[in-house]
């Protein structure tokens, strides 16, 4: 008797202990993302008090938008220029920088430093730098023979120019987070390698830093995909998702649907669909970088 | 046939001196341990051997070949880690395949993928996989090859450290104390194992420890470092019975040599109350060296004296402690003349021995010394060694 006594004495502080976190998590996600699930049901807008029910009407609309399919081709064509610069260049000048003795800590903190740093007020340096007028760089390409570049005005290029404005702000992070996976690889398996004959860079890189860098490279991978989703400041300061609608990127039409045009029932939809993506990331994530864990 | 000598090899770290000019000689076939604390440049001396260091000045000869330029796979050697260095993302099978991957396969076979459709990399694929069986077989670790390391025991991950050492057919066998990461029990199976190898492969081994007892059991010969000096090397009786200083007789032997004071003085040795007719050629004070088993207690009721008791000298000891080790015990205490230095004895028990006859035995002891067996030392800890008969002096003179 005593000892179920204590039994539902123990149960009760467990559940009094846990109900913290709870609390704040039902809180802080559960309950506005149900809302958020709850307000895209409607056709609830910021201008009006009348609101009713529409079922999936949100969703519907959405798959039949020629809008959301071209803020949907957007981001994930500028995801696939993002995202081999973000991993491909952080993991070089990671490993250029590893082997580096004298000046390392210098240049790791170089290349951190644009992460430092606020991007809004970044964008605007980048504009300047840009413009297609009085740009260092368009200068720069002139002095060079090179045609002047009209890098947010041209639809074509407007998303390049964006990614590269990204992966400078980005590339500092990754290169941190690679850096930490490369100085976790024991330096004797290197060794073991040289003595094996796998000395050429190649045999190295191919048969110990990058098995060895798996989890890392996993993390990096997962966490560059969904900034690349989350692409929004630099839309919104420098082009508006112009021109002609060519950098309207997913993030940036639910802010126009919800507060430019005040269809929030519509922004809820999209915002909904966002999150299944970045959702859908972070499964991968959870369930490959346990299996790429060899030790 | 593989003959390695190491030509005054120097090396610091900074400004830190690792290696003071090291010179030695190993064998073809010779089985040799460099054995030293930790932090005496052994390992340090082995890596220069690999390739993975390279000295400041002197030079690594491999069959009178220098070594200095060659990169570490070119030297014909192969290395054991200390905790093995296997590669944690390949199975057993293809670490060991490793070293013949990288010989038998050029670069762009080895890249990704390429090994099974480039036609180099499937010319290859038996050969590599007989290299392994071989190998595997030989150790009895043929049942793991498809394993992870992760997966086995730490007498396994070695032996597949060992297979992946040998299956490159190597002339010089290199070992970072290989045995530190196993237990006690595995230890002395494994080596038995290890000195098997040796004897069957008939390869020239280069062994690192810092455990004497590994060092002179498993080697032919022992050069013992300390601070990056080579201090001796020799068989493992000669550093035991005749060392060159007093730091190897202090390192070799378990439990430590007794160091005492003594006085040398016409042809005398003056320890405590016992006078010894021995010349070492000195007047002063001399530093005296007593193996723990050397010591004799022929009163001690239920202790074998060790020496009849007209050879040796007596000298009064007071016991503190008494350990009983099973066939033998070892008593700690200091001489009645010295007090605070620690003195052990190692005495076999007799049929008469029993705790209670022990601990009922008076504090002061009556020990003997057997003049043959001491070692005398100089101030400066080098050996002293007594001056030879008037008679052979005239003779060789």
């Amino acid at each position: 008797m005593a000892a179920s006594k204590l039994q539902r004495a123990q149960t009760r502080l467990a559940y009094l202990l846990v109900l913290p976190a709870t609390l704040l998590i039902l809180v802080i996600y559960i309950i506005p993302i149900l809302f958020v699930f709850l307000g895209s049901l409607t056709d609830y807008t910021l201008v009006s008090d009348y609101y009713e029910f529409v079922g999936f009407e949100n969703y519907q609309k959405m798959f039949g938008d020629k809008v959301f399919a071209n803020a949907l081709n957007n981001t994930f064509f500028y995801a696939v220029l993002f995202l081999p610069g973000a991993f491909i260049i952080s993991l070089i000048i990671a490993i250029a920088i590893q082997e580096q003795k004298q000046f390392r800590s210098i240049l790791e903190v170089l290349y951190f430093l644009p992460v430092t740093s606020t991007l809004a007020a970044m964008a605007l340096v980048w504009a300047a730098l840009m413009d297609s007028g009085q740009g260092v760089i368009n200068n720069t390409f002139q002095l060079f023979g090179l045609p002047r570049v009209n890098w947010f005005g041209n639809e074509d290029v407007v998303l390049y120019s964006l990614a590269i404005i990204s992966l400078w702000s980005i590339i500092g992070f990754n290169m941190v987070l690679f850096l930490a996976g490369l100085t976790s690889i024991p330096k004797n398996l290197y060794e073991a390698a040289a003595l094996d004959g796998a000395d050429h860079p190649l045999d190295k890189f191919f048969r110990v830093t990058w098995p060895m860098l798996g989890p890392t490279a996993m993390f990096v991978a997962v966490t560059s995909s969904i900034t690349a989703f989350k692409l929004f400041d630099t839309v919104a300061i420098l082009t508006q998702g112009g021109p002609d609608r060519a950098s309207e990127v997913f993030l940036y039409l639910a802010f126009l649907e919800g507060f430019e045009y005040f269809n929030m029932g519509y922004s809820a939809a999209l915002s909904l669909f966002f999150l299944g993506i970045i959702f859908l990331f972070a499964l991968v994530q959870a369930l490959f970088s346990d299996r790429n864990v060899h030790y | 046939m593989a003959q390695l000598t190491l030509k005054n090899i120097k090396k610091s770290f900074g400004d830190t001196p690792v290696l003071h000019d090291i010179s030695l000689d190993v064998n073809d076939g010779e089985f040799v341990s460099l054995v030293g604390q930790s932090g005496c440049g052994k390992s340090t001396l082995l890596r220069i051997i690999a390739g993975l260091e390279q000295p400041d000045s002197g030079d690594v000869l491999i069959d009178g070949q220098s070594m200095l330029n060659a990169a570490p796979k070119d030297r014909n050697i192969a290395m054991v880690f200390q905790d093995y260095a296997l590669y944690p993302h390949m199975s057993v099978g293809e670490n060991m395949a490793m070293p013949l991957v990288m010989a038998s396969l050029p670069l762009y076979a080895r890249l990704p993928m390429m090994r099974s459709i480039t036609p180099a990399g499937r010319k290859a694929q038996p050969h590599i996989r007989e290299g392994v069986e071989k190998v595997s077989k030989q150790l009895h670790i043929d049942h793991l090859l498809d394993r992870k390391p992760a997966q086995l025991s730490g007498g396994q991950r070695q032996r597949v450290a060992l297979g992946r050492a040998l299956v490159r057919d190597p002339q010089v066998f290199l070992m970072d104390e290989p045995l530190s990461n196993l237990d006690a029990k595995l230890r002395v199976q494994v080596r038995s194992e290890i000195t098997e190898l040796h004897a069957s492969s008939g390869l020239t081994f280069v062994y690192v420890t810092h455990d004497q007892v590994e060092a002179m059991t498993m080697s032919r010969r022992v050069a013992l470092l300390q601070t990056g000096h080579l201090l001796q090397v020799g068989t493992p009786n000669d550093l035991f019975s005749d060392p060159a200083n007093l730091d190897v007789a202090q390192f070799i032997g378990s439990p430590e040599i007794n160091i005492t004071a003594g006085e040398s003085r016409a042809g005398q040795i003056t320890i405590g109350e016992a006078q010894l007719p021995i010349d070492l050629g000195a007047t002063g004070p001399v530093q005296i060296g007593i193996r723990p088993e050397t010591i004799s207690v022929p009163n001690a009721k239920g202790l074998v004296a060790a020496h009849a008791p007209k050879q040796g000298h007596m000298v009064t000891f007071t016991k503190r402690l008494i350990e009983d080790l099973g066939p033998e015990v070892l008593i700690h205490g200091a001489f009645a003349h010295a007090p605070d230095g620690i003195i052990r004895i190692r005495a076999q028990k007799s049929d008469a021995y029993s705790n209670a006859g022990m601990l009922a035995q008076s504090e002061a002891l009556e020990v003997m010394l057997n003049p043959n067996q001491l070692l005398f030392f100089g101030a400066d800890g080098q050996r002293l060694r007594p001056v030879v008969g008037a008679a052979t002096r005239a003779e060789m003179a």
